[in-house]
């Protein structure tokens, strides 16, 4: 009877067991996947790729130890370092605003990298400098150079975007690299992070010889925690949870891994604008993740504000999203894959376009908000930066964030800082400036300026350029030094009327950035990357230089020397030295008076 | 030297030279000379009217010197100046100063970059003054040409008396008379000095290119002059403001003490107790001077963080950009792990010369003063043109050793032709891209050889000169061939 009682407890210890595991494997995540194929004013076609991996647990609360969609080394990696949100950023090539129009989501030239911990944190530089070493390990790019002569703290430009229960700016940390160089080994680490890595679904189309024959490539991680309310699935920023009961909200981390590609297939000589996936990924699509919970692809077909239909995509879509973007009305061609009508006609999906009648020039109204910078002066002992900010809005001004990173060896002097608008000094309202330290910290300057409507700005400051020591260098000093892309964000206002979107309909990146109320939207744009000149010694001088720099100093004391140490005296007659000497006795013996 | 010399107009060469009723009070009445200037004294204090003859050249000398800064003000030349890197330093520039102010004005902590260098002292001068920038360093300079003046007047003074003790003691040999210094070749060297401080190009530049040099002059000057006229307490704090401006004036601690220990007549010798006591007294004084100017700096900003941001930068060299100096290249070029090593030794040389000029010239501190000055203007991290000026405003001071002087001349064209190739060869390398660094810093080698040379061979002339005065003019050797003087 005993034993009975025994096994009778062990049976239902097991089916206890067996139940728990039946519950923990309810899946807390998901996987959604999206590309954005939409033709660009300049004839340009761009791509741009979105997986987010949703996960609805607190990865820094509890000891998670299973991972199932979400990739395990940057889980663990977070919930060391007690990060809230990190941005990393590997991009090739400029974002070109001027042609190609604002960019859903842009990244500066080089590597970024941002990133919120924990207000937990006690050593934030430290496990900085860790988080940026361990980074550069998964994703094979150089972010363990790193250090504090590129690391900023930024009073105001880059916000917590989801879960940030920290608005202390010092525990956020900004770099970029501009002089990194994205390439393949970049690619496949990014790739491995994808649950159905390059296998199935969308990312089949990610071959990396179609993506780097590209003018501009860009892919990123984005790894930001929101609070999700239970019930609608709505999820909230940190602002606004201190209106809602947080009793209702979880926590949730998304994983946003993000690829954006400008093909350059129209301006590099074949004249056509026509485009099909296979031409341009040479690949098509069969079938969608496995472990997707959505899996689209969105085609923008919008008229820009002409009447007739110009546009011509096959297969015909299912069905079409009207959104507005960025203060521009988008229509979008949606095809789903995980609806089995897709694939009826054909086992493989390849989305052609045609344009009806050939464009001649399509004139692009100017983005809104956008920038360019540049250095001028000559010589390699001064210049100057100059920045022009343009508000192309007809009628509403705007303030708008600029964010500037300069190395310590251009050494910035501020009260040479000018901003002219309209031939009127403009002052900023919120300045903050922190000099660079030699070797040690570079130069920051935030600044909120005031963009009147329909103007040009032109902010400038002017840099002394410094002599470094021949091992601070690069290996090819001659090519210049690259000072970061200056950050500028802003909440534009938006000349058509938004509406609150529905979160999963509309595509991408309205989501990343959430608009505070349906007049005007987020932008963060990044300026060039600008590539100096400073003088450089001759480098094959150090032995040289050393020894003939010593020599003068032993001049010096040399001469001291003997004046301190010895006094005058008159030099008496001696009986001269050996040569002498013998000399005289030869003198001797030949008979001739000696010397 | 002469070959020859009569016993006899040696005799009345002496007393003419010395031209004082101490021998014969009859010569009085002949010379026309020390008739007009009775009395004993070498310099100044001949009356009013003498003070007002003098005055006159000085005030002309200041007008054309105000003149020339305030033409060049206004030219186009005042910006080009002011980029030269011969002129301003990173310690000193004027740019450096007006960013310290913005960052001031910004709410930033202007020593939490690595901008500006100047001392708390600067900055709450120029705070009220920034606007006057230009009027603040012409009256800069015309003080420090006073000061100087003014000290000169009273060296010679003092000289005067020596001359006339140790000839009465019979120091001098009888044959050195024609190097004794008589009144008439020392009536116009305070106004030299004056002279070639305002209207030494270099001045000229270094005022125009409002570098805060100019300043640490002025204070060195008033320093010379508290020293001087024997004021150990105005000496002391002098040289305390001076060695907070730029620490390297610490150095001339040792000559002032000399000299005010010689004006005191208290011998420099360990057994004495008024040496030792003096001694403490004015290096009480000194530091006290000194504590308490820190400590005013502290309460100024409400932070110690002036004093890595000046002396730790002073002293460890993080800035290479050009200048007339030795360090630049040379830490450019260094390896790593040498660096603080060669760092040491080069700091080592501005205070290296210090004891042992003392010992030898412990009964010349003045001149001990000018080698110590132009040693610190070699040596100093961040020299510019300004402080060059400084020693040599002090040259005229000793013309009377220009007989002895080796290779005057072709220093002098090196020296010349070294400031005149600065801005060509930067051209060529920072501009034209035509030339390499290399190029610049073979001048700069070459201008402080030059300078290291140019105060060598006044050391030994000064030297020769007292060896002469000890010994006669006319060494004969014990073989009655010609002499032959050698440093042994």
């Amino acid at each position: 009877m005993g034993e009975m009682g025994m096994e009778l407890v062990k049976l239902l210890l097991l089916l206890g067991l067996a139940e728990a595991a039946v519950e923990a494997e309810v899946p807390r995540d998901s996987l959604q996947e999206e590309l954005l194929l939409s033709p660009l004013p300049s004839g340009d076609l761009s791509a741009t790729f979105q997986f987010r991996t949703r996960w609805d647990s607190d990865l820094q609360r509890e000891g998670v130890s299973h991972y199932r969609l979400f990739p395990k080394a940057l889980g663990q990696l977070i919930s060391k370092y007690s990060v809230c949100e990190l941005h990393l950023s590997l991009t090739q090539g400029f974002w070109r605003t001027r042609s190609w129009g604002q960019p859903s989501l842009q990244a500066p030239a080089g590597a970024e990298l941002w990133v919120w911990f924990q207000d937990s944190v006690s050593d934030v530089d430290k496990a900085w400098k860790d988080l940026s070493n361990i980074l550069s390990g998964i994703f094979c790019a150089s972010l363990n150079f790193i250090d504090s002569t590129n690391t900023v703290t930024p009073t105001a430009s880059f916000k917590p975007l989801g879960l940030a229960n920290v608005t202390d700016h010092r525990f956020l940390r900004y770099a970029a690299l501009p002089r990194e160089v994205v390439c393949t080994e970049n690619l496949t680490p990014w790739k491995k992070l994808l649950p159905c890595s390059s296998k199935a679904g969308l990312a089949v189309l990610l071959k990396a010889e179609r993506l780097f024959h590209s003018s501009y490539h860009s892919q990123a991680v984005h790894v930001p925690s929101w609070w999700f309310s239970q019930r609608s699935e709505k999820k909230y920023p940190q602002f606004i949870i201190f209106k809602t009961d947080a009793s209702c909200l979880s926590v949730s981390w998304e994983l946003r891994q993000t690829l954006t590609v400008v093909f350059d297939s129209f301006a590099s000589g074949h004249g056509k604008k026509d485009w099909s996936l296979f031409k341009i990924f040479s690949r098509t699509l069969t079938e969608a993740c496995p472990l997707s919970s959505q899996s689209k692809v969105y085609v923008d077909i919008s008229s820009r504000g002409q009447e007739k239909e110009l546009l011509d995509v096959s297969p015909a879509p299912l069905s079409i999203h009207e959104a507005v973007v960025q203060g521009d009305r988008r229509t979008y061609a949606v095809y789903d894959l995980l609806n089995p009508a897709l694939f009826n006609g054909s086992r493989s999906l390849n989305v052609q376009l045609k344009w009806k009648r050939p464009q001649d020039g399509l004139d692009l109204p100017a983005p809104v908000l956008h920038a360019q910078r540049y250095v001028s002066g000559y010589g390699l002992q001064t210049g100057e930066i100059s920045t022009l900010v343009y508000n192309t809005h007809p009628y509403r001004a705007f303030p708008v964030l600029l964010l500037e990173t300069v190395p310590w060896y251009l050494r910035l002097y501020i009260h040479t800082l000018s901003i002219i608008t309209k031939g009127k000094e403009n002052k900023p309202s919120y300045i903050h400036y922190q000099p660079a330290q030699d070797r040690r910290q570079p130069h920051l300057l935030e600044m909120l300026i005031q963009l009147p409507a329909n103007s040009v700005t032109k902010i400038t400051i002017q840099f002394e350029r410094a002599l470094l020591k021949w091992t601070e260098y690069t290996p090819d000093p001659n090519h210049g030094f690259y000072v970061s892309s200056s950050v500028l964000s802003s909440l534009v206002p938006s000349i058509i009327a938004m509406k609150e979107e529905e979160e999963d309909l509309s595509p991408l990146f309205t989501s990343l950035f959430p608009s505070s109320d349906g007049s005007s939207y987020f932008v963060r744009l990044y300026t060039e990357p600008l590539l100096v000149n400073l003088p450089t010694p001759d480098f094959s001088m150090p032995y040289n230089v050393i020894c003939l720099t010593c020599t003068v100093v032993a001049v010096c004391y040399g001469s001291f020397y003997n004046l301190l140490t010895r006094t005058f005296q008159i030099e008496e007659p001696n009986r001269g030295g050996l040569a002498k000497r013998l000399a005289n006795i030869i003198r001797k013996i030949r008979g001739v008076p000696p010397l | 030297m002469p070959d020859s010399h009569p016993s006899a107009t040696k005799a009345a060469a002496a007393q003419r030279v010395l031209g004082l009723g101490v021998f014969s009070p009859s010569f009085r009445g002949r010379d026309p000379f020390l008739r007009a200037r009775p009395g004993t004294t070498g310099g100044a204090g001949r009356g009013p009217s003498a003070a007002a003859k003098m005055a006159a050249p000085l005030v002309l000398v200041l007008l054309v010197a105000v003149t020339v800064r305030a033409v060049l003000y206004r030219s186009s030349l005042a910006a080009l100046i002011s980029d030269r890197v011969e002129v301003a330093s990173p310690l000193n520039a004027w740019k450096r100063v007006v960013e310290g102010l913005a960052l001031l004005d910004l709410g930033v902590s202007p020593y939490s970059g690595d901008v500006f260098h100047e001392t708390p002292l600067i900055i709450y001068l120029f705070h009220f003054l920034v606007d006057y920038a230009e009027l603040v360093f012409m009256i800069t300079d015309i003080l420090t040409a006073v000061a100087l003046y003014l000290a000169i007047q009273d060296y010679n003074k003092v000289l005067f008396k020596k001359q006339k003790l140790l000839i009465e003691l019979n120091k001098y040999a009888p044959d050195a008379t024609e190097l004794i210094q008589t009144p008439m070749e020392m009536y116009y060297i305070p106004l030299k000095v004056a002279l070639f401080y305002l209207l030494n190009p270099y001045t000229v530049m270094s005022c125009v290119a409002k570098s805060t040099c100019a300043i640490n002059n002025a204070v060195i000057a008033f320093f010379i002059l508290a020293t001087i006229k024997g004021s150990a307490f105005l000496s002391a704090i002098f040289l305390a403001v001076a060695t907070y401006q730029s620490l390297y004036p610490l150095t001339l601690f040792a000559p002032a003490l000399l000299y005010l220990l010689q004006r005191q007549f208290i011998p420099v010798k360990i057994k004495n107790k008024d040496f030792w006591l003096y001694t403490m007294q004015y290096t009480g004084l000194y530091l006290g001077s000194l504590i308490v100017i820190i400590c005013l700096s502290f309460f100024l900003l409400n932070s110690w963080d002036f004093i890595p941001s000046v002396y730790g930068f002073i002293l460890s060299v993080p800035d290479l950009t050009p200048n007339v100096g030795l360090f630049w290249y040379f830490f450019a070029e260094m390896f790593e792990h040498f660096s603080l090593f060669f760092v040491c030794v080069f700091q080592i040389n501005v205070f290296f010369y210090t004891i042992p000029l003392a010992v030898k010239l412990k009964e010349h501190p003045m001149f001990f003063m000018f080698v110590q000055l132009a040693i610190i203007s070699i040596f100093k991290s961040y020299p510019t043109v300004g402080d060059i000026a400084l020693y040599m405003a002090f040259l005229p001071l000793w013309s009377h050793l220009y007989q002895f002087l080796r290779n005057v001349f072709i220093l002098s064209c090196v020296l010349i032709v070294c400031s005149l190739l600065f801005p060509v060869l930067w051209h060529l390398w920072i501009y034209a891209g035509s030339a390499n660094s290399n190029f610049y810093y073979a001048i700069t080698l070459t201008f402080n050889v030059g300078q290291i040379l140019l105060i060598s061979d006044y050391f030994y002339a000064y030297l020769q000169r007292e060896y002469y005065l000890t010994h006669g003019i006319f060494l004969i050797r014990k073989d009655r061939t010609d002499p032959m003087l050698v440093l042994k």
